[in-house]
C-alpha cells in the first residue's frame, strides 16, 4: 500500500518544505508580535491584535483571496516584490506564505501567553547585574519562554501541514509547485478510483501531525523542567 | 565611600522627598513598610526613574535630573540583593553566580569566585538549581551573585524579611563578614531594629516618604522619640573581655566599666555591638547592694523627656557612652532626678539576648526579632 507514486511523494515533500519554511520565517516575527502585544503600550494595540487574529476567524478562502489581492503580481505588495525578484503567486513560496499567515495567530497566542507568565522582576535583576535589554532578552526572557515558543512553532507547523483553503485560493493546485498534501488529497477525491491514494496520503498526514505534536510535548516538557524544577 | 542621595518623586498618592549622605561601610534605611525605603534603593539601582533627583556614588554621578543625566541600570554597576532572591530558575547556582561577572569589563572584575563562594559558604550548592535551595541558601546565592558583578555599591532590600528566625540567624554572620571583608559599601533596607543595630554604621530613618533622622547609628538610636515605645534604646560598642565558664557568662568592656551578659561565642578582644533597651535599664541614686542584677554602671543624667503617659525617657551619660532609661514619672520624682545628677544604671544580664548582642549568643530566649512592624 505504501509504495507512493512520484506525484504523491512530491506532494509529501513539498508539504514538509512549505510547512518548515512557513514555521521558520514566521517564528521570529511571531516572537516579535507576541512581545509587542504582551509588553507594548501604544495606540492601536487592539487593532494590531485584531489583524493578527483575523486569519483565525475569517473563512480561509477569504484570507487566500486577500493574499491574492495583496501579493499577486498586480497587487500593491506583490508588484513591488516582483521587481526585487520575489514572486509568490502560483509558486511554492506563495503556499508557504499562505500557510504561515494561517498559522500565525496560533503561534502568537502560545508565545504571548508564555511571555505574560515571565516574572519581570527577574529581568530587572539581570539588568542590575549589567545585562543590557538585548542581553536580558537573550539570556533570561528567551530561555524562560522557550516552552511557549516551541509550542507555538509546532502549532504553526501543524496548521501549515493542514492548510488548504487559503493555499488553493492564493496559489492554486499545481502538482510539483503548489500541490501540498491536502490539495493532493482533494485532487484524489475528485477523480474516480482515487480513494486509495487519498487514504494513503491521509494516513501520512495523520502520522506527520502526530509526530509533530509528540515532539512538541517532549521538547516543551524538557524546556519546562529546567525552568520550573521543584 | 560616600553616597549622596536626593530624591523628589511622586507616585500616585505617595510622595517621596528625601536627601541624605551615607558614610561608612553600611548605611541602613530604616522605617515602616510604605515609608519609601524600597523606592529609594530602586532609584539608586535605576529601576525607578525619579521625577527630580541626584544620586552620586563615590563621586560618580548616576542620576542628575537637572542636567538630564540618568544612567541606565545595566551601566551603573550597583549590586542589588532583592527580598525574594530573584535567582534565575533556568540556570544552575554556578551559572547564576557568574551571570553578572560576564557583563563586567575584564579589568574591573575584582571579586574572586572562590573567595565569594567561601565567604558565603555556598560551595556545596554550585551544581544545584535554585528551585532546590532553601530560603536561606537562595539568599546567600543572591548575595554572591551581586558581589561577583564587582559592584561599586551593594543594595540589600530586606534580604532577611522572607526568612524565619533560624534562617535569619544563619545569614546574619555572613552579612557581618561581608560588611567587614568585602570592601564594598552597602545600603541596607530593613524594618528590623535588631538587624540595623547590629549591622549599620549610618542610620537613615524614613517615615512617610521623608527622612525623620539620619546620622551615626548610636546617635540616632539613642533618640527615644523616634522609636516605638518597646524598642527605644541605646547602641554601644563593646569588646569581649573574658568568659566565665562556670556560670556561662561573658564580660564585655564598655567605656564605664564591664557588663556581664550570657555567654557570647567570640574570642576575647573581639568587638561587638550591643543594644540596651530603655525599658531594661533601672536607676538608683545610691550604689545598690544585695541586688540580683549583675551590671551597675555609674552614669550622669543628661536630660529627661516626659512621655505622654506615666513614663519618661532619661538620657544618661555613661563615661561617654550614651544610655537610655525609661522610668515612671513617679519614680523620677521620688528619686529627685534632674539633669546633672549622678546615678547608677542597673541592667539585668538576662536582658541581653541574641537580638541585642551582635555576634553569637547561644540560642537566646523566645520571641521574634523585635522590629517596627509587629513590635
Amino acid at each position: 500500500m505504501f509504495d507512493f507514486t512520484p506525484d504523491e511523494l512530491t506532494a509529501i515533500l513539498l508539504s514538509l518544505k512549505v510547512s518548515l519554511w512557513a514555521m521558520a520565517v514566521s517564528l521570529p516575527l511571531g516572537v516579535l508580535a507576541a512581545l509587542t502585544l504582551a509588553r507594548g503600550r501604544f495606540w492601536g494595540k487592539s487593532l494590531l491584535n485584531g489583524v493578527i487574529h483575523l486569519p483565525l476567524v475569517l473563512p480561509p478562502v477569504v484570507t487566500g483571496y486577500v493574499l491574492l489581492l495583496l501579493f499577486g503580481k498586480m497587487g500593491p505588495i506583490g508588484s513591488i516584490l516582483a521587481q526585487m525578484g520575489v514572486v509568490f503567486s502560483f509558486r511554492w513560496t506563495g503556499a508557504a506564505l499562505a500557510a504561515g499567515v494561517m498559522g500565525f495567530p496560533l503561534m502568537v497566542r502560545a508565545i504571548r501567553l508564555s511571555i505574560e507568565a515571565v516574572d519581570r522582576r527577574l529581568e530587572a535583576a539581570a539588568g542590575t547585574l549589567g545585562a543590557s535589554p538585548f542581553w536580558v532578552f537573550l539570556t533570561v526572557t528567551l530561555p524562560l519562554i522557550l516552552p511557549g515558543v516551541i509550542a507555538g512553532a509546532i502549532l504553526s507547523f501543524a496548521k501549515a501541514m493542514g492548510e488548504f483553503g487559503a493555499t488553493i485560493t492564493f496559489v492554486s493546485n499545481i502538482p510539483g509547485e503548489t500541490q501540498t498534501l491536502p490539495s493532493a488529497i482533494y485532487t484524489f477525491t475528485q477523480v474516480p478510483g482515487g480513494d486509495l491514494g487519498a487514504l494513503r496520503l491521509t494516513l501520512v498526514s495523520v502520522a506527520i501531525s502526530m509526530a509533530a505534536l509528540l515532539a512538541s510535548e517532549m521538547m516543551a516538557r524538557r524546556a519546562g523542567v529546567r525552568v520550573h524544577a521543584t | 565611600m560616600s553616597l549622596e542621595v536626593e530624591i523628589r518623586h511622586r507616585q500616585g498618592d505617595f510622595a517621596l522627598d528625601v536627601g541624605f549622605r551615607g558614610e561608612g561601610r553600611l548605611t541602613a534605611l530604616f522605617g515602616r513598610s510604605g515609608a519609601g525605603k524600597t523606592t529609594v534603593v530602586n532609584v539608586i539601582a535605576g529601576l525607578v526613574r525619579p521625577q527630580h533627583g541626584r544620586v552620586v556614588v563615590d563621586g560618580r554621578t548616576l542620576v542628575d535630573t537637572d542636567r538630564g543625566t540618568v544612567l541606565p541600570m545595566h551601566r551603573r554597576r550597583i549590586g542589588y540583593v532583592f527580598q525574594e532572591g530573584r535567582l534565575f530558575p533556568h540556570l544552575t547556582v554556578r551559572q547564576n553566580l557568574l551571570y553578572g561577572r560576564w557583563f563586567t569589563p575584564k579589568t574591573e572584575r575584582s571579586a574572586e569566585f572562590t573567595r565569594v563562594v567561601e565567604l558565603l559558604g555556598i560551595a556545596p550548592l554550585l551544581d544545584r538549581r535554585p528551585a532546590l535551595l532553601s530560603g536561606g541558601e537562595k539568599q546567600r546565592v543572591a548575595i554572591g551573585r551581586a558581589l561577583l558583578a564587582s559592584p561599586r555599591l551593594l543594595l540589600m532590600d530586606e534580604p532577611l524579611a522572607a526568612l524565619d528566625e533560624a534562617r535569619k540567624a544563619e545569614i546574619l554572620p555572613y552579612l557581618e563578614r561581608l560588611r567587614d571583608e568585602a570592601r564594598i559599601p552597602i545600603v541596607y533596607v530593613s524594618h528590623g531594629i535588631g538587624e540595623v543595630a547590629r549591622l549599620a554604621d549610618t542610620l537613615v530613618l524614613l517615615a512617610e516618604g521623608r527622612v525623620a533622622a539620619a546620622g551615626p547609628v548610636a546617635e540616632v538610636m539613642g533618640r527615644a522619640d523616634l522609636f516605638p515605645r518597646a524598642e527605644a534604646g541605646a547602641v554601644l560598642e563593646a569588646a569581649v573581655e573574658d568568659h566565665d565558664d562556670r556560670w556561662q557568662l561573658t564580660r564585655l568592656r564598655v567605656a564605664a566599666g564591664f557588663l556581664t551578659v550570657p555567654r557570647v561565642e567570640l574570642p576575647a578582644g573581639r568587638r561587638v555591638r550591643i543594644r540596651i533597651r530603655a525599658r531594661d535599664v533601672m536607676l538608683a541614686t545610691r550604689a545598690p547592694d544585695h541586688l540580683s542584677a549583675l551590671n551597675v554602671l555609674p552614669a550622669t543624667v543628661a536630660d529627661i523627656t516626659p512621655g505622654d503617659g506615666p513614663t519618661a525617657d532619661i538620657r544618661l551619660d555613661c563615661a561617654g557612652d550614651r544610655l537610655l532609661a525609661r522610668l515612671t514619672r513617679r519614680s523620677i520624682e521620688a528619686l529627685e532626678l534632674a539633669p546633672g545628677r549622678p546615678v547608677h544604671a542597673v541592667i539585668k544580664s538576662v536582658a541581653f539576648d541574641r537580638h541585642t548582642v551582635g555576634g553569637a549568643l547561644r540560642g537566646g530566649p523566645n520571641g521574634a526579632d523585635a522590629d517596627l512592624e509587629g513590635g
